[in-house]
């Protein structure tokens, strides 16, 4: 599909979008485009951008210039139609569980709105914190609970608040491997519910291929005509675009072959410095993938 | 062979009770067994000394002053001497916290107001209060207003920077958290941020006490009627130590109270304050 067809169709748009912090580019002309339903995991090695692209798109900094569009509409500075959840720092700390749930419904509620909804919305919370198994947690605060648990209660916090797109950097990224396998099945079992778009960054290859309907590598190891002149600085692309299939949520599936052939390559195209692709080569079958390379990038056919 | 842990001695020494008490004690009982002493030998060589009073004479003082309607005025003077001079404090404080709490959580998270007031509020902090005092007298005459402004001089900056600092030191990701949850820029500040560094607004006003009854008695002790620092200097004048020294001890008294009123405050009414840092 070509980019104006997606840039209205797809819920997540973003073109030509770099971001440089003085002469560093981090982030070279990105170009992508996510359908709604989508669980996009990004990969890629650390430094990479990764964490800056999210922030990009949560309206969290401004890109140095493109376009991202969130349902046609340019985005700007962070609001509730994007939602996030932090590795660390996304739950208040001087708010208990509950209050930490419910404060995306007070806040967009006056004093007296509230009083009138308070009954109904807090049955919600407390229902929402049931299914994640801490409904008998509601009153501690943050800093009483394991990383696990903080982290259901920040998807929680996060969900209640329905944003069109839920943005999670490296949200299993302090956790105990099985605490963290725990949290993707949850994760997953919540995203069939709920037909959410998610945009998931992660460092870990496995958890991206087994969380993903959709894995985007980002790096800076790639090569292209631009040259070495002065003045070329090059950044992070997306070097690779897969789509993943899932028959069920078992985690059996980490330990086939093809999930084993697939992490290979992933690793091969993004995080190996002697492997680079030519910009031309880039493994970009997705249907929603697109690129709008330079004439400097790619002199000659 | 299994090992002690020691009581006292070394990196290792955990003092254990009844010791430990005594050893809290031992510091306070020789700091008054000599004053009892110093103050004997003294008495002995001048029965008229003034310096080191015996205790039967600052009992005396404090009766007279304390517990003894004065007939004149029918006031208790170290109860009013007390009630003038907590009012001062109490009022030039709770101004300075106001102000200091909006004015460094704006300055702390808006950065065009920022960039507008931190430098002004740096350089003003420099200034010394104690320098600008005569100025306040001056300006005020020698009534209340004078000296609640200079507490409030004295104490604002500390303040206003330290909340600044603490607003600064809340991570970028709750500030858009909060935003992603539909707080709007005043609810970030107001129901966000503000909450969240209330505990640490009343330790920087615990740290900010000393300098506050530091600007009260210097400033009782140049115009004032009433007030323990305005008697601290009128009894200098008689050298009469048996006020004095009682006044210096309900004084530090009145402090230590304070103080621990206010640590008691965070700790039970926002437990998650040291819990979460
Ligand atoms: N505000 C900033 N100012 C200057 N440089 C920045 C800023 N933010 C990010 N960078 C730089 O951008 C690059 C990418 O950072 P980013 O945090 O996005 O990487 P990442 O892919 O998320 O890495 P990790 O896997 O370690 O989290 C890094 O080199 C970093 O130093
Ligand atoms: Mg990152």
């Amino acid at each position: 599909m070509v980019a104006n067809e997606l840039r209205n169709s797809n819920l997540l748009h973003l073109e030509d979008v770099y971001q440089a912090y003085g002469d560093h580019v981090v982030l070279d002309d990105i170009d992508l485009s996510v359908a709604h339903g989508e669980l996009v995991t990004v990969v890629g090695p650390s430094g990479a951008g990764k964490s800056t692209l999210l922030r990009l798109i949560l309206g969290q900094e401004l890109p140095s210039s493109g376009e991202i569009l969130v349902s046609g509409e340019p985005v700007g500075f962070a609001d509730p139609s994007r939602g996030i959840v932090y590795q660390k720092y996304s739950l208040f700390p001087n708010m208990s569980v509950l209050d930490n749930v419910t404060l995306g419904k007070r806040l967009e509620l006056s004093f007296f709105q509230w009083q009138k909804r308070k009954i109904a919305i807090i049955d919600e919370a407390m229902h929402y914190l049931e299914k994640v198994g801490l409904n008998s947690h509601s009153k501690k605060y943050p800093h009483e609970l394991s990383g696990g648990m903080r982290q259901r209660v920040a998807v929680v916090q996060a969900l209640i608040k329905r944003p069109k797109i839920l943005m999670m950097d490296e949200p299993f990224g302090a956790l105990d491997p099985g605490t963290r396998e725990d949290l993707q099945i949850f994760l997953l079992e919540l995203w069939e519910e709920t037909d959410m778009t998610i945009f998931f960054v992660t460092h870990d290859l496995e958890e991206a291929a087994y969380l993903g309907s959709r894995l985007i590598v980002l790096s800076q190891h790639y090569s292209d005509d631009r040259g070495d002149g002065p003045g070329v600085q090059r950044g992070a692309k997306i070097v690779a675009d897969h789509i993943l299939s899932r028959s069920n949520l078992s985690t059996d599936v980490k330990y086939t072959k093809g999930f084993g052939k697939l992490i290979a390559r992933i690793r091969r195209e993004g995080f190996d410095p002697q492997h680079r692709q030519h910009i031309r080569e880039f493994d970009l079958k997705h249907p929603h993938s697109f690129r709008t390379n330079t004439v400097e990038e790619v002199r000659c056919k | 062979m299994s090992m002690k842990q020691p009581q006292f001695f070394g990196l290792h020494a955990v003092p254990q009770s009844p010791l430990k008490w005594w050893m809290m004690a031992l510091p306070f009982i020789l700091l008054i067994g000599i004053y009892l002493i110093g103050s004997e030998i003294r008495l002995a060589e001048n029965p008229n000394d003034k310096l080191m009073p015996p205790v039967s004479k600052m009992i005396d003082s404090i009766d007279r002053l304390a517990f003894t309607e004065n007939k004149r005025t029918g006031e208790y003077v170290m109860l009013s001497d007390t009630t003038s001079s907590l009012s001062r404090i109490g009022i030039g404080i709770t101004l300075s916290a106001f102000v200091g709490f909006l004015v460094g959580v704006r300055v702390g998270l808006f950065p065009g107001t920022e960039t507008l007031f931190l430098k002004i509020l740096t350089f003003l902090s420099i200034v010394p209060p104690l320098a600008i005092l005569p100025i306040l007298i001056i300006i005020f005459g020698v009534g209340e207003a004078g000296k609640i402004t200079l507490i409030f001089l004295g104490t604002v900056f500390l303040i206003t920077r330290d909340m600044h600092l603490s607003t600064k030191a809340i991570p970028r990701e709750q500030i858009i958290k909060a935003l992603t949850l539909g707080a709007s820029q005043w609810e970030v500040m107001y129901r966000i941020v503000m909450p969240r560094i209330f505990p640490r607004l009343i330790d920087s006003v615990r740290l900010s006490l000393g300098a506050a009854w530091l600007f009260l008695i210097a400033s009782e002790s140049l115009a004032a009627s009433s007030g323990l620092g305005y008697r601290i200097f009128l009894m200098t004048r008689y050298m009469d130590m048996s006020v004095i020294i009682p006044y210096v001890f309900w004084i530090t008294f009145i402090g230590f109270v304070v103080d621990w009123l206010l640590r008691w405050t965070i700790r039970s009414q926002f437990s998650w304050y040291h819990a979460s840092k």
